[in-house]
């Protein structure tokens, strides 16, 4: 189930290909992340009744290459007390690891839900992959390179020697850790439903019209979860505190300018656009979508970057319309909601996959997955009760404190 | 929906009409009497209205104003009467735009344009000359290479304006607040302010209505 590319073994022909696949990857990445932001400041704009940019090129679409531009020529500032490798260091980690995550997502290619080898494309007479690798580990690639983007911005934060960019780079921690957990539970019940953790091989499970698609398959509540905790993970408005600008000035970048500050605002779109495309991947069949005129080679692709279009508008009018939520509203919603919901969904699905394939007499699952889902949802809702409430006594508390003295 | 409502308000706005003004391509009209850089205006037969007097400069608080009256050679005559400005300066890092020196001016002579724009680069071109603060001969203000002109903004320019009430009468509501300008053409003049029911608008100002109002029949008369 290997990319074909490299059945007959790997030549140097095999290797040039790799080499033109990442290039264009690296380049499809660079001019999305362009347009990304271009995309945002001109949707948002056009949400709050504004233009938005317009003079750089026609509608203002070479906006974002004029301020890349000027991010060259501007002043590489490094603060007195920052650590000068570790400052230095984390622009990389984020921007490489936002290059790397995408090199997972199949963007092109047929896919047919046959068992065979599918969604392949044609490249100098060789078929493979449309995608940069598909690793066996798949999907564990992206949430483990995501894991290593937040060293990014914790080293970019602690190494500034100043307190705003290590408050955003403690938060920025806290929060990717708390929304990874539901990220990765909703992406198991993805994992579940196709039998692989091989991306080539979700996106197959999902060939069969819009009925085998993930967010249809794994019941919707999956891809909620994923959305919020996406949204969260990419620390997108409302779940911007790591750079609320109120508090805590820029966040984790406050002291980086110049062209360590593009990288890591590069990082971030690039990482948006990402997450979209992991979640056309999951939940939206990919690449999947009807192909006319036989032109096998242009549709999918289309097909897949209109899905993606879709999400980052979505990104883009989430961030018109929410108000930002306080420290303690984020962390709840994680570890108290999201968390719980996306472990049960799991064993819910888990359950049904287990009931199809072992064939198990529906009434009497259904009876013991109740009969163990209501009391266990019971614990947690008590846990959480009890939690809160320990925790507004403490605060009664601490408010009667001064009134005693 | 309740939470979701939100989502379709920002949605419905993608569509609504935009609310900026682009501007330094497009500009807001600006409000009637808007205080911007002055101009010395002239009679139709290109004779100077200026006399001379110095009320302006004696009038400003800004002290920025600096007028040297000469007698009018007999032979070529620069203004009507006996004495005219033959020094006539205004420094704009000084003036405040009060509008003293306008209402100060006897011969209606100065007049504020509603150019603001004007950036300088250096202390001299901030004080303007008589050469540049006198209107040419069509009565437009002679726009300089660092002032922000556009096209038919010199056409609402030049209206003689008082600030406060005329000759300390305090009863000015309901009379005209300034006269048609002897400049570029003539205009109807403002329309007369009213304390209570706000201003009416600047178009909606028919010339006959003034007619009712003898006093500034009068007044615009004896001055021309």
């Amino acid at each position: 189930m290997g990319d074909p590319l490299f059945v007959d073994g790997v030549d140097w022909g095999d290797a040039a290909i790799v080499g033109v696949k990442v290039v264009i990857a690296f380049a499809l990445l660079l001019v999305a992340t362009m347009l990304m932001v271009w995309f945002e400041r001109k949707v948002i704009s056009d949400m709050q009744n504004r233009i938005g940019p317009n003079v750089a090129g026609p509608w203002g679409i070479l906006q974002t290459f004029a301020d890349g531009v000027k991010f060259f020529f501007k002043e590489d500032l490094r603060p007195v007390n920052a650590d000068p490798l570790v400052f230095r260091l984390a622009p990389y980690i984020s921007a490489v690891t936002a290059f790397l995550a995408f090199a997972i997502v199949p963007v092109g290619g047929v896919f047919r839900d046959t068992g065979a080898v599918t969604g392949t494309i044609t490249i100098f007479g060789k078929e493979t992959f449309a995608q940069v690798a598909d690793p066996p580990a798949g999907i564990l690639f992206l949430l483990a390179v995501s894991s290593i983007a937040v060293y990014g911005v914790m080293l970019a934060g602690w190494s500034s020697g100043s307190k705003y960019p290590l408050l955003g780079a403690v938060r920025a921690s806290a929060q990717a850790v708390s929304y990874e957990a539901a990220l990765g539970l909703s992406v198991v019940t993805v994992v579940l439903v196709a039998g692989t953790l091989r991306t080539n091989g979700i996106v197959a499970a999902q060939a069969d019209g819009i009925t085998s698609w993930g967010i249809l398959t794994t019941g919707l509540i999956a891809f909620v979860i994923f959305l919020i905790s996406a949204t969260a993970e990419l620390n997108r408005p409302p779940f911007d505190l790591v750079e609320a600008e109120q508090e805590l000035v820029g966040g984790f970048h406050t002291e980086y300018s110049a062209i360590r500050f593009a990288l890591f605002y590069l990082a971030e779109f690039m990482n948006v656009i990402t997450m979209s495309a992991i979640m056309v991947t999951l939940f939206f069949g990919g690449p999947a979508g009807p192909v006319w005129f036989d032109l096998t080679w242009l549709w999918p692709t289309v097909w897949f970057m209109a899905k993606v279009l879709v999400f980052l508008f979505t990104f883009v009018w989430f961030r018109a319309t929410l108000p930002r939520l306080r420290y303690d509203q984020l962390m709840g919603l994680g570890w108290k909601i999201l968390i719980p919901l996306a472990l049960g969904w799991a064993l819910v699905i888990s359950a049904v996959r287990l009931r199809n394939t072992y064939d198990w007499n529906v009434w009497l699952t259904l009876a013991i997955g109740v009969g163990l889902l209501v009391p266990a949802t019971g614990l947690v809702v008590a846990a959480i009760g009890a939690g809160d409430r320990a925790y507004s006594r403490e605060l009664a508390d601490a408010g009667s404190e001064p009134s005693r003295e | 929906m309740g939470y979701l409502d939100g989502f379709r308000v920002t949605f419905g706005k993608l569509f609504d009409e935009r609310v900026t003004t682009e501007y330094p391509k497009e500009k807001r009209p600006k409000p009637p009497r808007l205080h911007g850089r002055h101009v010395l205006n002239r009679y139709e037969d290109g004779m100077e209205k200026c006399i001379g007097c110095e009320l302006c400069a004696g009038v400003c608080p800004a002290r920025c104003i600096y007028v040297r009256g000469a007698d009018n050679p007999p032979d070529d005559p620069v203004s009507p009467g006996e004495r005219y400005g033959f020094v006539y300066e205004i420094n704009y890092l000084r003036c405040i735009h009060c509008d003293l020196c306008v209402e100060a001016c006897p011969t209606e002579a100065i007049t504020e344009t509603k150019v603001f724009e004007f950036a300088f680069a250096n202390r001299m071109d901030s004080i303007y000359t008589r050469e540049e603060l006198l209107v040419d001969d069509d009565g437009r203000p002679r726009a300089q290479p660092w002032e922000l002109w556009v096209e038919g903004d010199d056409e609402h320019t030049s209206g003689w304006m008082r600030a406060t009430s005329p000759s300390g009468d305090a009863d000015y509501e309901g009379r005209v607040g300034w006269s048609p300008e002897l400049g570029y053409g003539v205009r109807p003049p403002e329309p007369p302010q009213s304390a209570a029911g706000g201003r009416s608008s600047p178009d909606a100002a028919p010339a006959d209505e003034d007619a009712d109002r003898p006093g500034d029949e009068d007044r615009a008369g004896d001055e021309h």
